[in-house]
């Protein structure tokens, strides 16, 4: 492929996963929508001052902000061609993401064990739901850094002509900031006041 | 070529087949294809198959409503019938067809050879395919869902409809959904980066520019139908609260949601329609579109109001008298650039020499009968109207006003447009225009007299009614309409199956148009350019036909 070629393909690549990503910002617009609408209800601030842990899953979601820096340092060195240092960063992404995913489970096992589930009430509804999809694109992306991984492993990135680790780049960076802005809305606006 | 025999996949021999299914090259050759014409021809022909299903669904429904206190239906299997023909028709048939038509014709018109991603569009396809096929699994299921197709809670609710019917639309329209957003945006990426490399933003054909437009309205709007479907699922599945009162939800969300994403919808469903009648009028009237910029500005305006009219749905819910009016005035102010469109294309006609083809009729009749649905439309903008006639059958006449005398006319007349270039055959003109003038009688035969049966009071979807004066006969005249749009409809098919298979060929410029699609061979080849026409205005291809007296000569000329 031309250089011009690639540059073409790296455009075209980056303009449908930030498009994608725009619908997915609508997707969750509207679950975020429906957790404020149920939380002007009565009862709903209370049970989420009661039941939510906002020092351990903001401590939780610091590790899933920074696997954002770290994706970053990984990007970074695959521009350098080093690709050593690129696995070694994905890897930390990796670990990152799966210790911020630890940390919700065990919120969602408390949260169980209080008889706070998706059937219990309408915060127990919007609560699992919205988390449950942000998990849910934890997830995926965690699953295709994996793969990631495993082509640098296999030297598909050796020769820097991919646009896979910049495009999976702009949606790592779009679900961590769906997270700041689940976060603030979640656990941090009932304990504003 | 020794790739060829290891991949084991039929590759297309020759040029790309027509429309038949049966070809020399066999099924597996279009189940594995990602050639963008393939994809659009299957889009079409699935739009086909669902108008036939989706079409015996209401002939049922209105022989039923032929005479009052009829009982040919029982209300259970009535409820299912309609709710099947609105979901079918809105996201299986005008859906595909738009997105058929699209995936077809914006590659050529901008000259390129492919989608952006053609393996991405061939997963839009087959999701949307299997979105229709799991709906119509409901009915071995255990039957079909039965709360109209726009699903309004409480009634979507297990308590409400315990067969598996809704389950099954909120799966199927969520896969659908999600063929039509990664089509969308394989639309986006194909305009912006894929044409031909003289061809600025303000060269395109109008109805690239409308398709861009409307994939953005796709994107920003379908995620709020996806969002809704699952927290229907959830709540039937999973005993969620979203919309269910007794456990703290709220009914009107779902309505907030549904139309949040479907008034864009309705305008989803008819800015491509925009898009083909702003080919078709230049090259009926021979002359350049009138207000280019007003086209694609009217166009943007459409798209950006679509958000702030949803609660026009709603007025009767009780939202308060400051949001009704506020909604009330985007709703009158969203009839103005629909308004400008209109105004475009007689514009267009204006001086124009006008060939009255079968497609031009479809032009013609697309303006009245439109106009008569944009000004049922205006008067749902109108609060106490709204009040008197919403949930009527003056709805139900609005609304298909809007959808077939918008939507079915635009896609019927790109259907008889671009059917040389599709098949490399004729469409027989004649029998085309008897199937018109049947399907335009058929069709104000079936929903004029509906006006009148709203405004008399008859509500929609009740599976009969009493014998009050006049609604006896002003719905057997209804009924009679629908039989023979029918007819016409089956006429068609018999028309296209007959030319795809024995009628004679087509050159590859029948109409002597303007734009890119016309300079390839009918039916293009597998690679669709080998070399592409330089493009200085909205009609290269007229410029290079006629390089004495070409649009970007004639400075202030008509046109732009």
């Amino acid at each position: 492929m031309t250089q011009i070629g690639a540059e073409r393909v790296e455009m075209e690549n980056k303009l449908m996963i930030k498009l994608v990503v725009g619908t997915e910002a609508m997707f969750f617009l509207a679950l975020i929508m429906v957790f404020v609408y149920f939380s002007l209800a009565p009862g709903f601030r209370q049970l989420q001052i009661a039941e939510l842990d906002l020092r351990s899953t903001g401590l939780f979601s610091l590790l899933l902000f920074s696997s954002s820096f770290t994706y970053w340092r990984a990007e970074h060195s695959y521009n350098k061609g080093n690709i050593k240092k690129l696995k070694l960063w994905l890897l930390v992404t990796i670990v990152l993401g799966l210790a911020f995913l630890f940390g919700q489970g065990k919120e969602y096992v408390r949260l169980l064990h209080d008889h706070v589930n998706l059937g219990a009430n309408t915060f127990g509804t919007s609560f699992f739901t919205l988390t449950g999809f942000h998990g849910l694109h934890v997830v995926i992306g965690l699953l295709v850094i994996g793969i990631a991984i495993c082509l640098a492993a296999a030297g598909d990135f050796d020769n820097k002509a991919s646009t896979l680790i910049g495009i999976i780049g702009i949606y790592w960076h779009f679900v961590d900031i769906i997270w700041a802005v689940v976060f603030f809305v979640v656990y941090v606006i009932p304990h504003i006041h | 070529m020794s790739s060829r025999s290891e991949l084991n996949i039929p590759e297309p021999k020759h040029s790309i087949p027509g429309m038949g299914v049966s070809n020399n090259q066999g099924l597996l050759q279009w189940i594995s294809s990602v050639d963008h014409k393939q994809i659009g021809i299957m889009y079409l022909w699935l739009s086909m198959v669902f108008l036939v299903i989706g079409g015996i669904e209401i002939m049922l429904v209105r022989m039923q409503l032929a005479v009052p206190n009829n009982h040919l239906l029982g209300p259970e299997a009535y409820n299912q019938l309609f709710t099947m023909h609105g979901t079918t028709m809105i996201f299986f048939v005008l859906t595909p067809a738009i997105f058929g038509f699209a995936t077809y014709l914006v590659p050529l018109m901008i000259g390129a050879n492919d989608m952006a991603f053609p393996r991405l569009n061939a997963l839009s396809f087959w999701m949307t395919f299997f979105g229709g096929f799991l709906l119509y699994f409901s009915f071995l299921a255990g039957g079909a869902p039965d709360a109209g197709w726009f699903n309004y809670a409480p009634l979507n609710q297990y308590n409400y409809s315990s067969s598996p019917g809704i389950n099954y639309y909120c799966s199927g329209l969520l896969l659908s959904g999600i063929g039509t957003v990664t089509a969308s945006v394989n639309f986006i990426v194909t305009i912006l980066k894929y044409r031909v490399k003289d061809m600025g933003l303000k060269q395109m054909p109008l109805f690239v520019w409308m398709i861009l437009i409307n994939s953005f309205l796709v994107l920003a709007a379908f995620p709020s139908l996806n969002a809704a479907l699952v927290m229907v699922l959830l709540d039937r599945q999973l005993h969620a609260h979203f919309f269910n009162m007794a456990g703290g939800g709220s009914a009107l969300l779902w309505q907030h949601l549904f139309w949040l994403f479907g008034h864009p919808e309705v305008y989803i469903l008819i800015l491509p329609i925009f898009g083909i009648f702003s080919e078709i009028f230049p090259v009926f009237s021979r002359k350049p579109i009138f207000g280019y910029g007003f086209v694609v500005a009217s166009g943007m305006a459409i798209a950006l109001l679509a958000f702030g009219v949803w609660v026009h749905h709603m007025f009767a819910t009780g939202l308060g008298n400051t949001i009704n009016n506020f909604f009330a005035a985007s709703s009158l102010l969203i009839g103005v650039p629909t308004g400008v469109k209109v105004f475009n294309w007689l514009a267009t006609m204006w001086g124009g020499s006008i060939r009255f083809s079968v497609s031009m009729l479809f032009g013609i009749a697309f303006l009245i009968e439109f106009t008569i649905g944009g000004l049922s439309g205006v008067s749902f903008a109108i609060v106490p109207i709204d009040w008197q006639l919403t949930d009527t059958y003056y709805v139900v006449a609005h609304l298909h006003y809007v959808f077939i005398g918008g939507s079915l006319f635009g896609l019927l007349s790109g259907l008889f447009y671009w059917f040389p270039k599709i098949s490399g055959r004729v469409l027989d003109e004649k029998m085309g225009r008897w199937f018109f003038w049947l399907f335009v009688t058929g069709f104000n035969t079936t929903f004029l007299v509906q006006h009148a049966l709203g405004a008399m009071g008859m509500a929609r979807r009740v599976y009969t009614y009493p014998d009050l004066p006049g609604w006896g006969i002003l719905n057997l005249i209804s009924t009679i309409g629908g039989f023979l749009m029918a007819i016409a409809v089956g006429l068609l098919i018999y028309l296209l199956v007959r030319s795809v298979r024995t009628a004679p060929l087509a050159s590859d410029d029948p109409w002597d148009a303007n734009t890119l699609e016309w300079t390839t061979s009918s039916p293009p080849a597998l690679q669709n350019f080998k070399q592409v026409i330089p493009v200085k205005s909205t009609r290269p291809y007229r410029d290079y036909k006629r390089p004495d007296d070409t649009d970007w000569s004639r400075k202030g000329g008509d046109g732009k």
